[in-house]
């Protein structure tokens, strides 16, 4: 039956070219524009680290002076997990979690060893030791720095496999000295490629959100010694030195902790209130509330998806339902014509059902059509949206999901225009029909 | 024209009809809130920057030791003076459209912030470089330049946009009067016309210029970031010459690609993404009144060819082509009017829900008038060419069987 009513399907468009036409162009649009929307959305939206974002956490401090005005809510929101060296690295040693890095980002001067080629900025990361294991940061050659390291200011470094390929041509670099920020640092391990997008560590650091990852990674104290300057400072009081970052009155580094489980974020949540409970008490800190998200709820409560992303898919959708609106009426002027054809089927014996699936079948047709169609526009989207001047911009390809999504909307879209049309046929009453003939 | 028939005869076709309208009304509320976003890009793309855009251009430099900043000025400005064209060069903080310098809290009484303005320091002449308009006051004299003392001088003699005067003194004039950001004082001397902030995004079209500028002496933390002035036509030349002569004056320091540019192509950058989303907006805009005229196009036909021995019928009996005409033109108004109704309370409520979740201002009511136009007429255009072939009807297909 089913094939039968494919041939049907067939011979009915064959005999109204313009109007199939017509609406598979309308769904193929609206698909086209929902998919290359939805297609970035989940770029921007996607998890960074999806293996272990659920055990990833950034615990959130309120740092500010006792008359501040700004809620502790409100504060996270615009300073993300930003808090000051000083808080940041009670809790580094306190080494209550799996895993615990302090970070900032700071552009870094590269000065290659090589006559003739001109010193460069590269996106840097000041960082302590877990930081390479806890985001799963895999090594081409060599590895992270030790805790050690760490404390006795050594002058480490590990470097990006696209900055090994530009300074040492894709070589085993261990060992090597580079020069950053006008001082030497011994290479110790080179990454393989890594780049989680979002780049949700570097949010509330001031650094870009989506992009190829960074190129350098310091250990902090190293790179500290060396009077480098972070790219984000929030201080909350007028008498600032800005030269002594380590105990000034700003928010300048985040933390991030790695924790087992459900339960032990719990446990992790209480130390970190007696923490501030017991700096409140030697008058460092002023307010008691404390906050422990998980990566994808940090990314959400810090709203990284830009908001032109979302007015975009919101757009496309409206369109694609103006687009089955169009293709509904299509249909229905389409099958009002058919009614005499209607009529002498059902006077030979077919059922509502069996005239109710002909037609059904009929619009899912025009929906794998337009789902087809939309495809190529949905390719067409993503090469405008390549093109287009955002940092995300070259990510933007069609995977496998979204190119299944692409006939899963189609098909309903078609099929959801199909049913007020495939009704209204069933309940055609055939007399009348045979009558008028 | 009577209208009563073609009621009637759309009573019949209640669905299709609905169908037509509510397509009529999607697109008008989408149309309208869409058109009402690219006005809203477009025209803060023409923020007045209250500086001689075409006239002026930046070179950033980075990665020097801050010790070397007075050394580095002197070579750089000497330097950079020495490009036949070059009008003037002044080390400044900052440019409109390049990388902020700073934001700091103000207050007036040392202790409630009123708000947040940006700060721009320049060495001596910058004022008058950047072509600052000033409508009260004065610009700095020589000895208003002050040594730095960190970022900033303890005290300083600055100018203030007049949207920061209305902002910390509303209906005032400021001159003469003190503000405070932290143990910093300033007392301002001159009000300017505009000064935007080098990188706006939240405060918009208004906050955009809450600005101070802050006359000190080059060096310290005043070094890197040099304004250039040449005459308009120059400028491009210059600024090329100039970003190659960085490498010779200083080979050790970086040149700043992004932000190392004449300040038309700093602005062009700095609205690359909401000229992109306009582009995106007038897209969706033309394939949407596109798939509604086909919708149109494609019903109309159907009904024209169902209705065609009723056409017979009426040609027959004495009904001229002007008179078929104007029936399926008449046809297509009421429905698109039908449409337009339920549009604007779709349109509205869309731009109620934007407004709640989107930086996205309130739709100006004459949009909604001028959109129904625009619907009006498509739909007329969309009906033409059926209505047109219902019109060459001719009367013998009424004695005709179908």
């Amino acid at each position: 039956m089913f094939a039968y009513y494919l041939d049907l399907a067939l011979r009915s468009f064959r005999r109204n070219r313009v109007l199939t036409a017509l609406m598979v162009l309308a769904l193929g649009l609206g698909i086209g524009a929902s998919i290359t929307t939805l297609t970035v959305l989940k770029l921007l939206s996607g998890d960074p680290l999806p293996q272990k974002s659920a055990r990833i956490f950034a615990p959130q401090i309120d740092p500010l002076p006792a008359d501040s005005q700004t809620p502790a809510a409100k504060l996270w929101h615009s300073w993300g997990n930003l808090m000051t060296y000083t808080d940041a690295m009670n809790l580094l040693r306190a080494r209550r979690a799996e895993r615990q890095a302090v970070m900032a980002l700071a552009d870094s001067k590269i000065t290659p060893q090589v006559p003739g080629r001109h010193p460069f900025f590269s996106d840097g990361v000041i960082t302590t030791s877990d930081f390479f294991t806890m985001f799963d940061a895999k090594f081409e050659y060599g590895s992270g720095w030790s805790a050690r390291d760490d404390e006795d200011r050594a002058h480490v470094v590990v470097v990006a496999g696209f900055l090994n390929d530009k300074l040492f041509g894709g070589k085993n670099s261990v060992g090597e000295l580079i020069r950053v920020n006008d001082h030497d640092y011994r290479i110790v391990g080179v990454l393989k490629p890594w780049a989680p997008q979002p780049r949700f560590y570097a949010v509330s650091l001031g650094g870009r959100g989506y992009g190829n990852g960074d190129a350098v990674f310091l250990p902090l104290q190293a790179a500290l010694a060396d009077k480098v300057n972070p790219q984000t400072v929030n201080c909350f009081d007028a008498n600032v030195d800005i030269n002594h970052l380590e105990t000034a009155p700003c928010a300048w580094v985040s933390l991030w902790v790695e924790l087992k489980d459900a339960a032990d974020a719990g446990a992790y949540q209480t130390f970190l209130s007696n923490y501030v409970a017991q700096q409140i008490s030697l008058g460092r800190l002023h307010y008691p509330q404390v906050a422990l998200p998980n990566l994808m709820e940090y990314l959400a409560q810090q709203q990284v998806v830009p908001e032109d992303a979302r007015l975009q898919t919101g757009l496309a959708f409206g369109f694609l339902l103006i687009c089955i609106v169009n293709t509904v009426g299509l249909l229905l002027a389409k099958c009002l014509r058919r009614s005499r054809e209607i009529g002498v089927r059902r006077a030979l014996g077919a059922t509502r059902r069996a005239i109710f699936a002909q037609f059904m079948i009929e619009s899912g047709m025009v929906g794998i059509a337009g789902g087809i169609l939309g495809l190529v526009f949905a390719e067409l989207g993503l090469w405008a949206v390549r093109h287009q001047p955002a940092q995300y911009a070259h990510l933007a390809h069609l995977d496998l999901s979204m190119f299944v999504a692409t006939f899963a909307i189609a098909l309903i879209a078609s099929l959801i225009a199909g049913l007020l049309p495939a009704w209204r046929a069933c309940v055609v009453a055939p007399a009348p029909q045979l009558k008028d003939a | 024209m009577q209208i009563q028939p073609i009621v009637s005869a759309l009573r019949k076709h209640k669905l299709a009809t609905a169908l037509i309208a509510l397509e009529i009304a999607l697109a008008c509320a989408v149309l309208v809130n869409a058109t009402s976003m690219i006005v809203g890009r477009l025209s803060a793309m023409h923020i007045n920057s209250g500086v001689d855009e075409a006239s002026l251009g930046a070179i950033v430099v980075t990665g020097f030791d801050p010790k070397q900043a007075n050394d580095l000025n002197a070579r750089m400005v000497a330097g950079l003076r020495a490009i036949p064209g070059v009008q003037s060069v002044h080390v400044v903080s900052s440019v409109p459209f390049g990388s902020p310098w700073g934001s700091m809290g103000v207050t007036l009484d040392r202790k409630h912030y009123v708000t947040v303005p940006e700060f721009y320091e320049g060495g001596p002449g910058t004022p008058e470089a950047l072509g600052l308009k000033l409508v009260a006051g004065r610009f700095p004299a020589t000895d208003d330049y002050q040594p730095l003392q960190g970022y900033l001088p303890l005290s300083s003699r600055v100018l203030i946009t007049r949207a920061l005067a209305e902002k910390l003194w509303p209906g005032e004039s400021p001159l003469g009067k003190e503000f405070w950001s932290g143990k910093n004082q300033f007392r301002v001397i001159g009000e300017a016309a505009h000064l935007m902030m080098s990188q706006y995004n939240e405060e918009g079209e208004r906050g955009a210029q809450w600005t101070v500028f802050v006359p000190t002496q080059p060096g310290g933390q005043l070094s890197g970031t040099y304004l250039i002035r040449a005459k308009p036509q120059d400028l491009n030349r210059v600024m090329t010459a100039a970003r190659a002569k960085v490498a010779k004056i200083a080979p050790d320091v970086v040149l700043d690609h992004d932000y190392s540019h004449t300040l038309p192509t700093l602005r062009t950058k700095f609205f690359a993404t909401d000229r992109a989303m306009a582009g995106l907006l007038v897209g969706v805009i033309v394939a949407l009144l596109g798939v509604t005229a086909l919708g149109i196009v494609g019903l109309a036909s159907f009904w024209v060819s169902q209705r065609t021995k009723q056409i017979g019928i009426r040609r027959a009996l004495g009904a001229t082509r002007g008179d078929i005409l104007s029936y399926f033109q008449t046809e297509n108004f009421l429905i698109v009017s039908f449409g337009i109704v339920l549009g604007v309370t779709f349109a509205i409520g869309i731009n109620l829900v934007l407004m709640r979740h989107f930086e996205v201002a309130r739709l100006p009511y004459w949009y909604l008038p001028v959109g129904a136009v625009v619907l009006w007429i498509l739909g007329q255009l969309a009906v033409l060419a059926p209505a047109l072939r219902a019109a060459n009807v001719p009367p013998v297909v009424a004695t005709r069987s179908v």
